[in-house]
């Protein structure tokens, strides 16, 4: 099977930084590969280089086969990659539903409408709905996003994702900063999709990674120094040495 | 919130009907001076509408927009120096020329944010008014005289004040409502999602630029038909419609009436001329006093003079 996402020598240098050293990574139909490695490892930097957001210096990024490396963010995200931010972008002065409902517009209305469209944007809502229901923010429809909790914006920023019916999702940190309850949520959440929607998943709660993860690679210093089954992670010595402490080992 | 919208529903409706008695109101006051003023408010109302598209919804501020309304103005001012006075070819053209103009800067301008952004569409609105001011076939410095206003179907009704008011009338409704509707769309939406978070609006695949450019295009032919009314009520065109005071004018109209509300703006336009009408009558230095109420007003209304109306979220 060929892989959905395959990032080839994928290189960044922010001056004598260099973020992204020849990155090589492949994800495969219908898995999670998690995406491990300590703070300025160039994690969300990658992330970025695959969305369109940062220009790599060299390398390519291949989605289903097709080269997307000189594409712009937007074209990306309509041949079916999408992301969900690190740090929580959804729209604060749109309501749940605006915020849902734009993603589904953004997926169906390619052409400007310059006038309302009543009978469209009903069934956007509609469906919006349900979405919003299937992620617990049944409740919170009508709240501006702005005014919702951290951990339900997490929960309405993967609504958002998951409404654009994803070929690829990039999902940079969903858990950050959420509570054990929401992080159970959001574990149950991406549990349902695996086997459908192939993610990248991009987590520092190692739980959680060793839950759901079909593969784990580990990136250290723009470099992938270790890509394999969480087993074969856990038993890595130089993952261990390099990211994980000896001392702290990998129990999980 | 439910209340409150439900009130600002007649509101403008209450407020037209107000407008479209007015002329009779200034005759039987004895002032029908009042109705050719209140035109002048209506044609820059238009033009503050404009402004409010791309500053209060796209938090695009345009230090240019008199530019597009100066060209407006221009186009109706040299067609009829050529003879050319049909209002319904002039005044589209108008539209035309401006919506033009605003299409091939903002493909530049509207790549840039912030400061950036100011600043070149400055420059381009500067670079009209110096246009302007070389034009010498067309009265450079000293501008133009539009003698006579556009006939509508070949008739001068227009001379007529309040004719001329009425057609003004009809229009800034007309922009009002096609405004509404504009930004209540789902192009719209894309606009004010854009000003929150671009990053996520790029991720569900909008190209920004191309609807921040067809926001200011529009924005810029509204501009341009403000100005051929301009020209037409003025009977006069100049330079000095062009230069960036002017633009800096609008944007204290929207600021003051409200930014993204589209009636605020209205409202703005209607009491910034109004209070330049009677301040400007007691004192040459009017904008003494007129400087610190507008402080007054950003500070004790940050909504504008439209909060005191209604309240809106986005």
């Amino acid at each position: 099977m060929s892989p959905t996402l395959k990032v080839e020598g994928l290189r960044k240098a922010y001056g004598g930084l260099v973020v992204s050293d020849g990155i090589d990574l492949e994800v495969r139909p219908g898995e999670i590969h998690a995406l491990i490695g300590p703070n300025g490892a160039g994690k969300t930097t990658l992330v970025s280089e695959i969305a369109g957001a940062v220009t790599p210096d060299a390398g390519r990024v291949f989605l289903e086969g097709r080269d997307i490396t000189g594409l712009p963010p937007h074209e990306r995200a309509r041949l079916g990659l999408a992301r969900s931010f690190q740090i929580t972008a959804v729209l604060p002065r749109f309501t749940v539903l605006e915020n849902v409902t734009i993603a589904i517009q953004g997926l169906e209305c390619r052409r400007f409408r310059f006038l309302p469209a009543p009978a469209l944007e009903t069934g956007w809502c509609e469906r919006a709905s349900a979405i919003i229901e299937s992620v617990g923010l049944g409740r919170r429809v009508d709240t501006l996003a702005g005014s919702l909790s951290h951990g339900e914006k997490r929960m309405l920023e993967m609504a958002i994702v998951l409404a654009r019916a994803p070929r690829l999702l990039l999902a940079d940190e969903p858990m950050a900063g959420a509570g054990g309850e929401e992080t159970a949520a959001l574990v149950a959440l991406l549990e349902r999709l695996k086997g459908t929607v192939p993610v990248l998943l991009i987590e520092h709660d190692m739980d959680a990674v060793f839950a759901l993860a079909d593969r784990i690679s580990v990136l250290v210093y723009g470099r992938i120094i270790a890509s394999g089954t969480a087993a074969e992670i856990r038993a890595n010595p130089e993952v261990q040495a390099a990211y994980l402490g000896s001392d702290e080992g990998l129990v999980a | 919130m439910t209340s409150t919208r439900r009130r600002a529903g007649w509101l403008p409706l209450a407020l037209f009907v107000v407008a479209a008695a007015w002329p009779m109101i200034a005759e039987m006051s004895g002032n029908p001076f009042w109705t050719v003023l209140a035109s002048r408010m209506l044609i820059f109302a238009i033009a503050a509408i404009s402004l409010d598209l791309i500053l209060g919804y796209g938090a695009m501020v345009s230090f240019g927009q008199a530019g597009a309304v100066g060209i407006g103005a221009y186009s109706v001012g040299i067609a009829a120096s050529h003879g050319l006075n049909e209002g319904l070819i002039v005044l589209p053209l108008a539209v035309l020329a401006s919506g033009l103009f605003s299409l091939v800067t903002g493909f530049v301008a509207v790549r840039t944010r912030g400061v950036y952004f100011i600043m070149i569409t400055l420059a381009f609105g500067q670079m009209i008014y110096f246009t302007a001011t070389s034009l010498s076939a067309y009265g450079g410095d000293d501008g133009l005289t539009v003698w006579s206003r556009s006939t509508i179907f070949g008739s001068g009704i227009l001379e007529d004040e309040r004719v001329f008011y009425a057609f003004v009338l009809i229009l800034l409704a007309a922009v009002w409502v096609l405004a509404r509707l504009l930004v209540a769309s789902p192009f719209g939406k894309v606009i004010t999602a854009a000003r929150q978070n671009e990053a996520r609006v790029e991720s569900l695949g909008f190209d920004i630029f191309a609807h921040r450019l067809a926001i200011y295009t529009i924005s810029g032919a509204i501009a341009g038909l403000a100005g051929g009314l301009l020209a037409n009520h003025a009977e006069f065109v100049s330079p000095a419609y062009m230069n960036w005071q002017r633009s800096g004018e609008l944007i204290v109209m929207v600021v003051l009436g409200g930014m993204g509300t589209l009636f605020g703006p209205i409202a703005g336009a209607l009491a910034y001329l109004g209070l330049e009408h009677v301040l400007a009558g007691f004192w040459q230095h009017w904008r003494i006093i007129l400087g610190p109420l507008l402080i007054l007003v950003v500070l004790r209304a940050p909504g504008g003079l439209g909060s005191f109306i209604k309240t809106r979220r986005t």
